[in-house]
């Protein structure tokens, strides 16, 4: 199950990782929906360019730049969480909606966690595939801690003092 | 002061109501301690070994009576009745329990504080000018800045982890009072040709076990951009800034091994795309904002009055005059400094009875507001001079008039051996014997401004890289030693202090102390502070004679049954080391 757009749904990708002694170069690619590693999209380019539905997903240490020439090709653009503190995540995401314009899925998978939701989503994440062993249901309260927020993100490109008029009633 | 609308009291509500949850599910169990944890030190909670402590956001020291009593509160309810105002401008509570902490920050969203980001990887509370507003060499008044600041960075959804903590400190004056170089942004306010307002921005500063001193990164960002410039720094720096090491993962690493050139090319690049666009700073905002900083109503007065005059004969009270009381920018007023810094105390503890008696003596003198100062003493920044004697008597009466600010006694130390798991040595009975050594109080008036910095370990909480002296507590085969450095500066310019040779025990460093000084008092010109003659003089003489011949130890500090060392402190265990 993943959380897309605030509810609940079954997940049609499958994510590709790579095995140990596996390379990004030859690995087969299993057919249907799949999201690949960076690497492999990288080095299967061209076998992989008429897959239309094929997915790619980024590490946190991976650049955004580097999809910048097709980003729109990908139904599906994921960022794996290795740890949950790991923030360069944000930044990817960010970067992705605002300075590529990437339009399809942006989703969060691996330590994904109730209480990141809400900032993830703020960033551009519009799906996630929240930890297996945590309960989906309980995560998704996470979407709405806040519901306002001080300064621009992909979500809002304003910041509240262009939103709203400030300084009234106390 | 800023006052909240009901934007920021929605937020701040909503924030007591995530955390609240965030606490319950912790001690239900449904949350690990490991995914609590970064949650807790969002929220400015730290575990210890005996309690947990929590540090309350100050945002740039300003707090109104109300508020301080409200901290009073608090220290009386949930915690042992004191609580320790810190060189970030903060206050910490040491003795808590993480049940009462929902409760805790509602008290404080009920007079518009919170402890949002005091700790954690993220942008921390933003320190400034403890005399903003009133300093008569203000170029502009920072806090309106200060705080647009703290919003723009508060839940900043995209900064929330990044590699390590990330301070902002600003100042408005010409001279640097906020300690802007050893921060991860220091901005300064300037003026150009055109008498626009704008600021340098200094990256990369910061202490603990590589200090560095912080590096121009641009002369002028005009006011309106400062926060696509700031956000561009802080970009570069979470995607960029190393997580594989802790002790490597502040800004100054990464600005260190790329060079500052390399660094403000990558941040200009990404200011490109955000440089104008809608987080550009508008004129109304400021204006919004800047309208809670306005002038109190003063009244028009004389320079000086005959009742300060009068009492000048009162030994006492004009040697408080001297230290304790700073030039205002209007006539006839002055801004007060209240010591929190008395022998035998951790230097910035302040009882409840303290902090209700200076929000009295707020609302009595100085239009109900307070700030902190990052030498972690109290100001009243608007008293009028007429008002000065009654006001001493009153701060007398409650331990918050000793004349020693910026004086040898007015020590910023860490919590040390006596309280820190991580020390090599002790600070605070050190502080207490350097106290000891020095009390005779016209001897150190004659000495004049000094800083002196006492750190326990290399973690540097006691900033003493930047102490005209700074203190270390070093490890000798698991004994207790100090080196000493000299010529550290925390402003104004900034820099680091230079080792001045092999360390020395406990016993000695009064006696080092005394040797630095009189090099001092045998070398100054008129008028020429420690730090000046140091300049000037070089640090070679001072070395010299403190090694001219051996240092004796003060042999009652090596009794164990001496009382200043067996009293030890007034807590009786470990309450906490101040590092994530
Ligand atoms: S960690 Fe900080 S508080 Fe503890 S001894 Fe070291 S410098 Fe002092």
């Amino acid at each position: 199950m993943l959380i897309k757009n605030n509810v609940l749904v079954t997940d049609e990708w499958t994510v590709l990782r790579l095995k140990e002694g596996e390379a990004a170069d030859r690995v087969v690619v299993p057919a249907g929906k799949v999201i690949v590693p960076f690497p492999v999209w990288n080095c299967q380019h061209e076998a992989l360019q008429g897959r239309r539905e094929l997915g790619v997903w980024l590490a946190s240490f991976e650049r955004a730049e580097d999809l910048q020439d097709d980003i729109n090709r990908f139904p599906v653009i994921a960022v794996d969480f290795h740890k949950f503190s790991d923030g360069r995540g944000y930044t990817l995401a960010y970067r992705l909606r605002t300075q590529l314009g990437f339009r399809g899925e942006l989703r969060a998978m691996g330590d994904i966690l109730r209480d990141q939701l809400f900032y993830l989503k703020r960033v551009g994440f519009d799906t996630f595939a929240v930890r297996a062993d945590k309960d989906i249901q309980d995560a998704l309260q996470g979407l709405s801690d806040f519901s306002l927020s001080y300064q621009a993100s992909t979500d809002n490109a304003l910041p509240l003092y262009r939103r709203v008029e400030r300084g009234a009633a106390r | 002061m800023y006052r909240y609308d009901q934007f920021d009291h929605q937020l701040t509500a909503e924030r007591v109501a995530q955390f609240s949850d965030q606490v319950r599910r912790r001690l239900s169990g449904e949350l690990a301690e490991d995914e609590f944890r970064i949650l807790r030190l969002q929220n400015g909670v730290y575990m210890q070994i005996h309690a947990y402590m929590m540090r309350i956001a100050v945002p740039y020291g300003m707090v109104s009576a109300k508020q301080m009593r409200m901290l009073a509160s608090i220290a009386r309810k949930y915690d042992r009745g004191y609580g320790h105002f810190s060189t970030r401008q903060n206050i910490q509570f040491n003795w808590l329990k993480l049940q009462d902490v929902p409760a805790i920050l509602a008290d404080l969203a009920s007079v518009e504080m919170h402890a949002n980001q005091t700790s954690g990887n993220c942008i921390r509370n933003i320190t400034s000018d403890e005399f903003a507003g009133v300093a008569h060499d203000e170029i502009i008044d920072p806090r309106p800045y200060a705080e647009i600041l703290r919003q723009w960075s508060t839940f900043h959804p995209e900064f929330g982890y990044l590699p390590r903590k990330f301070k902002f400190s600003i100042t408005g004056a010409t001279q640097d009072r906020a300690a802007i170089s050893i921060n991860d942004i220091g901005l300064e306010a300037v003026k150009n040709a055109q008498g626009e307002i704008g600021f340098r921005v200094l990256v990369g500063g910061g202490l603990g076990r590589t200090p560095i001193i912080g590096s121009e990164i641009a002369a002028f960002v005009p006011w309106q951009h400062i926060i696509t410039y700031a956000e561009s720094i802080v970009r570069v720096f979470n995607e960029y800034g190393r997580r594989d090491n802790l002790y490597k993962a502040r800004i100054k690493i990464l600005v260190k091994a790329i060079g500052i050139d390399e660094f403000r090319r990558q941040v200009e690049e990404e200011w490109k795309f955000s440089k104008d666009g809608p987080s550009t700073i508008t004129q109304a905002e400021l204006d919004r904002v800047a309208a809670c900083f306005t002038a109190p109503a003063y009244e028009s007065l004389p320079q000086e009055d005959a009742a300060v005059a009068q009492q000048h004969n009162n030994k006492a009270f004009s040697n408080w005059l001297k230290r304790n009381v700073k030039p205002h920018k209007v006539a006839g007023y002055a801004a007060v400094v209240l010591s929190l810094k008395n022998s035998g105390i951790a230097p910035g503890d302040a009882t409840a009875e303290q902090m209700d008696a200076a929000a009295e003596l707020a609302d009595k003198f100085s239009f109900g507001e307070l700030r902190i100062t990052h030498m972690q003493n109290l100001v009243l920044a608007d008293v009028k001079r007429s008002d000065l004697f009654a006001l001493w008597e009153e701060a007398k009466a409650q331990g918050l008039a000793t004349p020693n600010i910026g004086l040898l006694t007015d020590v910023i130390c860490c919590p040390g051996g006596d309280f820190c798991t991580l020390a090599n040595a002790r600070s605070i009975t050190l502080a207490k014997a350097i106290d000891e050594r020095f009390d005779n109080i016209d001897y150190l008036h004659d000495i004049g401004e000094i800083d002196l910095n006492i750190s326990g370990c290399v973690n540097a909480c006691g900033h003493h890289h930047v102490g005209h002296i700074g203190i270390l507590g070093v490890d000798k085969s698991g004994e207790e030693w100090y080196q000493v450095s000299i010529g550290g500066s925390k402003g104004s310019p900034a820099n680091i202090g230079k080792i001045i040779g092999r360390s020395f025990s406990f016993a000695q460093i009064p006696e080092v102390i005394a040797r630095l000084l009189q090099v001092y008092v045998r070398e100054r010109k008129t008028d020429e502070r420690f730090i000046d003659t140091l300049r000037r003089s070089g640090i070679d003489p001072f070395v010299e004679y403190v090694y001219a011949t051996p240092v004796v130890e003060d042999e009652k500090l090596l009794l164990p049954d001496y009382d200043l060392i067996k009293q030890g402190t007034p807590y009786d265990t470990p309450y906490y080391s101040p590092r994530f």
